[in-house]
């Protein structure tokens, strides 16, 4: 059953009208694939990436959600096997009390499993552990032509890179297996430094960072001149200590900061920025919930409209390490200079990039922020980012994005012809698509 | 610990359910159509719960099978404790208005299999003189609208056949609940519900059910504010409610 009805990805923008469907089993949904009429359809998580990722504008949008079983786990090894739409925090809520966290997260946990490898996401660990994909065994995947692929690195190993990170093009997950890593504790020991500037900020991530499994920079983005790149460095690695992995039983601990919900402007934003940076201290070996450290945003349900209806738009860019520091500088003078309010922004050293045609991450440094959509001005603005992550060689990220061009994404992923030829053989007949998708031209026109 | 059945066990709210209950160390029989989809459940809940859950086939239409499925449960498990009826079928009132087969799968569905399963576990309740049963009816059966009465007219039935089972398994010592959700987030209504405040989650309902059962409850709207929307509905007067557009 379906009726057209609006939909938007996390950040409210864009906004679009598409058939929402909620398969009643996976036996089901493959049977309506294999239907040929000129329905187009892309699958969809819990929603969290930002633009037209899971958006198929007048096309049907395909839940994913109810598959959310866990197949099989072997606690020996910490080897899960789970249904596509099983979330990362089902998988914590499973894992923890048995020793075992997830090798990669990004900084949600209501994202899917599916949507994970889609995006191929990455967390504060990249430098060392790399994205998701690192750390998958294998998957199945449901084809153009109703064909369940198996995939891992020696099955279908083509197949197997192209859609991790092919952002639900190349079909539909079915199950994923992946491997955990071993914890003896849900506390994380983090060490929390202050720098005054983006080449202090440079200095701590080349001195420090392979001692920490978790790197990141909170940054202010309205300080200039010489506080640019003012930052919070926050890292720290899981704690040997057997604490605790009980996930009913809570250590009083200092929540490093509860995030305030205000209306984001340009004034209180600074004035949250200000705040934040006076109120953390040079702290080391502090005990953290991984709650807190990994997932600040997550205690705010639906933080996302804090944004206000318009929405707004996630800008994470990739600088290759040669050219990191210029390209970052451009982008917080950009930034600084337009007051262009953004009230979490990212600061994170990427280690190597993996053989993924479409994934994100390569060595060097990201930065990620959110910009308040609604006006040309702000689109105007986030246009001139793209252009300076092309000027220096880098690149922005799908998952964060709306309103990117294909010629720009072409550009950007120099792998994307590979990506095509893969996808077109999987996919003969243009059953998958999506808003983004024909956005930036990854699907649909032949080149 | 006891255990418990939950028939229509793959449904949004029932699955829901089974969480709910194997959270609380229940053992339980999970009974359903779809076989496949039970022994997922089954697997599932053993990886996340580290409880046995035991699937069984259940036709609901099947009526002549009951007597034989019951029998197959009572053998897995002698002391059922009590049983989750979750079995619904929302079918399309459009399509029921024309062709009877459809209104008819709806009322067998959400009505008669109740009925046909239902006399047969409070029979056994009775003479044993304990034991609960719980079922989920609807908010649509407290009073009919011209945009689901066929699905409203059936679970209003079910409403009737609940009340008067609880009235007669009350000196029994067999306390009968009936469930009575509203809007709901699941695949039976996938797409025909907008992000409305009114909706809800089948997990908070699944809480809500198990702790109904536990306080044992009679009648429980999930969530409670349905009671006052329901209330207010059902005291307008009929002239003015006929020309609404409900």
């Amino acid at each position: 059953m379906s009726k057209i009805r609006k939909l938007s990805g996390w950040g409210n923008y864009p906004i679009q009208n598409v058939k929402l469907q909620q398969p009643a089993s996976q036996k089901a949904m493959l049977e309506k694939l294999s239907i040929s009429n000129a329905e187009t359809y892309i699958s969809r998580g819990l929603g969290r990436s930002y633009g037209d990722t899971a958006l198929n504008e007048n096309g049907n949008v395909l839940l994913q959600t109810g598959f959310n079983h866990f197949l099989e786990f072997n606690q020996a090894d910490g080897v899960l096997t789970v249904e596509a739409g099983v979330s990362l925090k089902e998988i914590l809520d499973v894992s923890i009390p048995r020793g075992f966290f997830l090798p990669v997260t990004p900084g949600t946990k209501f994202i899917t499993i599916g949507g994970a490898l889609a995006n191929d996401v990455h967390g504060k660990n990249h430098h060392v552990d790399g994205t998701i994909a690192e750390h998958v065994l294998s998957f199945q995947l449901a084809t153009g032509t109703g064909e369940v692929l198996q995939c891992s690195r020696e099955e279908n190993h083509e197949v197997f890179w192209a859609t991790i990170g092919g952002i639900g093009l190349t079909g539909i997950l079915l199950n994923v297996t992946l491997r955990l890593i071993p914890i003896t504790s849900r506390y994380i020991e983090a060490d929390f430094t202050k720098v005054k500037n983006l080449d202090e900020a440079f200095e701590e991530f080349a001195k420090d960072d392979e001692g920490y499994q978790y790197s990141v920079a909170w940054i202010d983005c309205l300080a200039a001149g010489e506080n640019l790149g003012k930052s919070v460095l926050i890292r720290g690695n899981h704690s040997q200590a057997p604490t605790s992995l009980d996930l009913k039983s809570t250590l009083k601990l200092a929540v490093p900061f509860n995030f305030p919900s205000f209306t984001l402007n340009r004034y209180t934003v600074k004035a949250f920025n200000e705040v934040y940076y006076a109120k953390h201290s040079n702290k080391t070996k502090t005990l953290v919930d991984f709650d807190s450290f990994f997932y600040p945003l997550d205690s705010i349900s639906h933080w996302n409209r804090l944004y206000g209806k318009k929405g707004f738009l996630q800008y994470q860019v990739a600088f290759p390490m040669d050219t990191s520091r210029d390209g970052l500088i451009e982008v917080l003078t950009k930034l600084s200079e337009t007051g262009t309010a953004s009230f979490l922004a990212v600061l994170k050293k990427f280690g190597k990039q993996n053989d993924a045609l479409l994934s994100f991450p390569f060595e060097g440094y990201t930065l990620a922020l959110d910009i308040p959509a609604g006006n040309a001005r702000v689109l105007q603005t986030v246009k001139e980012l793209e252009q300076i992550a092309l000027k220096y060689g880098g690149r922005i990220y799908t998952a964060k994005d709306a309103i990117a061009d294909a010629e720009t994404f072409a550009t950007m992923y120099p792998r994307l012809n590979e990506f095509k030829a893969i996808q077109r053989n999987l996919d003969p007949n243009g059953i998958f698509s999506s808003s983004m998708g024909r956005r930036l031209g990854i699907i649909g026109g032949h080149s | 610990m006891k255990t418990i059945l939950v028939i229509g066990a793959t449904s949004g709210i029932g699955e829901k359910v089974v969480h709910e209950l194997a959270e609380k160390n229940h053992h339980l029989l999970i009974a359903g159509r779809d076989m496949d989809k039970l022994h997922r459940i089954a697997k599932d809940v053993d990886i996340r719960f580290q409880v046995k859950a035991t699937p069984i086939s259940f036709e609901a239409l099947a009526f002549d099978t009951h007597e034989e499925f019951w029998k197959t449960c009572a053998s897995i498990a002698p002391d059922i404790q009590g049983v989750v009826f979750c079995v619904g079928y929302l079918g399309d009132q459009t399509v029921a208005q024309d062709d009877f087969a459809e209104a008819s799968n709806i009322i067998d569905t959400n009505y008669k299999s109740a009925v046909s399963i239902l006399n047969i576990i409070a029979n056994e309740f009775e003479q044993r003189k304990h034991g609960f049963i719980c079922a989920i009816s609807s908010v649509a059966g407290d009073r009919g609208r011209q945009s689901n009465y066929m699905y409203g007219s059936s679970k209003g039935a079910l409403t009737i056949y609940l009340q008067g089972l609880r009235n007669r398994l009350a000196s029994s010592n067999v306390n009968v609940l009936t469930v009575k959700p509203g809007f709901v987030n699941t695949k039976m209504t996938a797409g025909l519900l907008d992000d409305s405040p009114l909706v809800s989650e089948p997990e908070q309902i699944a809480k809500i059910i198990v702790k109904g059962i536990k306080r044992k409850r009679n009648v429980i709207y999930t969530p409670l504010f349905w009671c006052a929307i329901m209330l207010i509905i059902k005291l307008i007067p009929e002239p003015i409610f006929k020309k609404m557009k409900l």
